[in-house]
């Protein structure tokens, strides 16, 4: 596709250059002629300028070195619009382009590093988290690719999930960790505010947070439960365990991904989450692209082992 | 009678020649030359040489002992690894090495180029090439002079092939210094990578170009030290000077004739002093820019000196003082020390002296905190506040070693979920992850200086402390 917005810049492209390089060429041989040696006893031709009374400056032409010099850049110029996309929407030859060497770089690397990656990509995910070279290769990817939401630690933070712990939105298995990385996810919880109300609103916060045992008004509670099951159970399931399907988080374990106060819960609840995020922002992303299979193998095995307490060493 | 009469033919005049606009650079042949001065040249470009292509063969603890592995940022001189925080010691030794020039341009002149530096050694080592095959000068002089013939051209091929070879050889020992020279010589010729293709060769051809065909004009276009070294020469400073009063006036005599009674210097103007010069300069004109200090004329001259039975030294090392001043030799040596020289050792041997216990007490371990930017802190558990760290732990020597990591700065303030020690190989870094858990009422919400502490295990010695900052979040 071309850049240019119409035709005629093209043209104003190649003619500028070709131009300005003719012009150079010209320039050298009009000024590179050698001048004939002044007939004896005549004085040198001389620029014309004369300082302080009697210093002048001789005409000559350039050195036949350095004029050869300006050449050899013609050349090279030539040559380079001939092999390289430089004359206006022309390709060059060698059809080269940014992209492709970017491209082509990659799957240099890749294909350098291939074996390396190839000897774990044969292992079950369970096997490679017990490898401490694939755990160190993991740790590496996981602080270049993942730790800047997740933590350095996989720790997470406000909004994005602790992967230490043994509680998973979207299940913990390995082939579900392989399926995250490489899928991303993005959990929306819908608000509710107008339905709830403000009342029902605080009377299911009770309730939620009677759940995980946090201390809250029992009165509330009591009437939370059946707006609960009316408004959130389909996804939170029947007793607030979740759904792994659809990344509803289990409200039963005193896991809080947004926190556990009575304002961050009803914040959630009566505006949602993730309801106006555009994909990519506070969603996991896909890595797909980014990563690779291979990668992602060696990262899935790295994480899983985080919350295994044998692995984790 | 018997006249000789000298014929005189009219001459017509001369067509007028093409002038050439630009000065032509004449070949220099320089005559051999043997000596006192002659040996000490011959004596640093062994020492020199030796060096400078055995170093790379060096091992040391099953590495190269000298290698600048620039791919992995490392320097390795014997025991020393420089990792690139080092830069300072660089930085000294550039600064060293700028004031030992100035010091010994101030005393003798340019001695750097007439002995040491690189482009009078290798010219040195290709002139004996070119003596061993071609002859000394007049063969020389002959040979170019003579129409091309298998005798020519099987002297000029042979020289030639000698001098690649030789610049082939060094350009190999460079990139050796960068490459592990054994695995150079191993990948030769076909398996070398494009940078260490193309190094090789340019440093090939840049010794063969340099010593074999420009010689004399590196020193006199392109050298900048050539320059700037004579701002540094006084009235003190020892050059190679013509002693124009004992040897003037000039002229040729035989080794019998009393000079004094036939009204001559002691210079019999055998032009010995020029031939052997390297840069085709006539000494007994003065100082020159061109003069590399060489010494090659002293030697040339005390030669011919000693021939025809008179004092040494009509050509010597002399201070432009000593010269005006017909002082004595003990005179001229006094000055030797003079403020301007005595500011530049000090200063040369305080530097060096400080950067040796630098050096010395140079602690091998290096820790950098990375504070992690997503999340300044969270509540881990109720009450407990965690922020997370990377921290880079670079052991800089060469055995590996296990260091324990401890934080200080506020109550109650430790390291979690760490398996301690933690164990780094020799000349590596290791990223650490690290979690520090606090009270959340352990200070006031808000950012608080802290540091950690890292100590080598069983070496109270290696110990890092590294400032940083926890977050005690509001809640």
């Amino acid at each position: 596709m071309s850049d240019f917005t119409s035709g005629f810049w093209n043209v104003w492209v190649i003619a500028l250059t070709v131009g300005g390089i003719a012009f150079c060429a010209w320039l050298l041989l009009a000024t590179g002629r050698g001048i004939a040696p002044p007939p004896d006893g005549a004085k040198p031709d001389t620029t014309g300028h004369v300082w302080d009374g009697d210093l002048a400056e001789y005409n000559n032409p350039l050195p036949k070195w350095w004029s050869n010099l300006f050449w050899i850049t013609i050349v090279f110029a030539v040559v380079y619009l001939i092999l390289y996309p430089g004359l206006g929407t022309f390709k060059g030859v060698l059809d080269w382009s940014s992209t492709g060497q970017y491209d082509k770089e990659r799957s240099d690397v890749d294909a350098r590093v291939k074996p390396l990656y190839d000897k774990y990509a044969a292992l079950s995910v369970e096997k490679v988290a017990a490898d401490p070279e694939a755990r160190a290769m993991g740790e590496r990817l996981f602080l270049n690719n993942c730790a800047q939401c997740h933590g350095s630690d996989a720790g997470g933070s406000r909004g994005f999930p602790n992967l230490r712990d043994k509680d998973w939105l979207y299940g913990g298995d390995p082939a579900k960790i392989v399926e995250t990385i490489t899928g991303g996810r993005l959990g929306v919880m819908p608000p509710l505010g107008a339905a709830l109300g403000e009342q029902g609103t605080r009377d299911v916060v009770a309730y939620v947070r009677s759940l995980s045992g946090l201390p809250s008004d029992p009165l509330r509670a009591q009437i939370g439960k059946p707006l609960f099951a009316q408004n959130c159970a389909a996804c939170h399931g029947a007793d607030g365990t979740g759904n792994q399907a659809v990344g509803a988080p289990n409200l039963t374990d005193n896991v809080w991904l947004y926190g556990s106060s009575e304002a961050t819960i009803a914040e959630g609840i009566a505006k949602g989450r993730n309801m106006n995020v555009t994909a990519g922002m506070l969603a996991m992303p896909s890595f797909k692209d980014t990563l690779g299979d291979a990668r992602i193998h060696l990262v899935a095995a790295y994480v899983w082992g985080l919350s295994q307490p044998a692995a984790a060493k | 009678m018997d006249t000789k009469t000298i014929p005189i033919v009219a001459v017509p005049p001369a067509e007028p020649a093409e002038v050439s606009l630009y000065e032509i650079s004449r070949k220099i042949y320089p005559r051999a030359v043997h000596g006192w001065f002659a040996t000490w040249r011959w004596a640093l470009v062994w020492l020199t040489q030796i060096v400078f292509y055995g170093l790379p063969w060096l091992a040391w603890n099953g590495r190269q002992a000298v290698l600048f592995d620039l791919g992995a940022r490392k320097f390795a001189i014997f025991g020393l690894v420089f990792w690139p925080q080092d830069v300072i010691y660089l930085a000294v030794l550039l600064i060293l090495s700028a004031l030992a020039l100035f010091l010994f341009t101030a005393i003798a002149g340019r001695v750097w180029c007439g002995y040491a530096c690189p482009q009078t050694v290798y010219t040195e080592m290709f002139l004996w090439v070119e003596r061993r095959i071609e002859g000394d000068r007049l063969a020389r002089i002959r040979l170019d002079a003579e129409p091309l013939s298998a005798r020519k051209l099987g002297r000029k091929a042979a020289k030639h092939a000698i001098w690649a070879a030789i610049g082939l050889w060094t350009g190999i020992t460079f990139v050796g210094y960068f490459t592990p020279i054994r695995e150079l010589i191993r990948a030769m010729p076909f398996s070398l990578g494009p940078w260490e293709t193309f190094w090789v060769l340019f440093y090939g051809f840049a010794t063969y170009g340099n010593a074999g065909w420009m010689r004399e004009q590196v020193c006199k276009y392109m050298c900048p030290y050539a320059r700037f070294q004579s701002v540094m020469f006084d009235r003190d400073t020892l050059v190679i000077a013509y002693d124009a009063g004992r040897g003037e006036p000039r002229g040729p005599r035989s080794r019998k004739t009393d000079p004094k009674a036939a009204g001559l210097g002691h210079c019999v103007d055998c032009e010995i002093c020029v031939q052997v010069c390297p840069t085709g300069i006539d000494i007994r004109q003065g100082l020159q820019y061109e003069c590399i200090g060489c010494a090659a004329c002293i030697d040339g001259c005390d030669q011919v000196m000693e021939k025809m039975g008179y004092p040494k030294g009509l050509i010597r090392y002399a201070s432009e003082n000593a010269l005006e001043q017909h002082g004595g030799a003990r005179e001229m040596w006094r000055h030797v020390l003079r403020p301007r020289t005595l500011v530049y050792s000090a200063l040369l041997v305080a530097i060096a002296a400080g950067a040796g216990v630098a050096l010395s007490l140079r602690n091998p371990l290096k820790v950098d905190v990375l504070r992690d930017r997503g999340a300044l802190a969270r509540e881990s558990a109720p009450g407990l506040i965690e922020n997370v760290y990377r921290l880079q732990i670079m052991n800089t020597g060469e055995a590996s070693r296990t260091f324990t990591i401890r934080a200080k700065g506020i109550e109650g303030l430790a390291v979690v979920g760490l398996a301690q020690p933690v164990a780094v190989d020799g000349a590596a870094v290791r990223t650490v992850p690290i979690r520090l858990q606090a009270p959340a009422d352990a200070a006031a919400p808000g950012t608080h200086k802290i540091a950690f502490e890292v100590e080598a295990l069983g070496e109270p010695r290696l110990e890092r402390e590294e400032p940083s900052t926890f977050i005690l979040p509001r809640i």
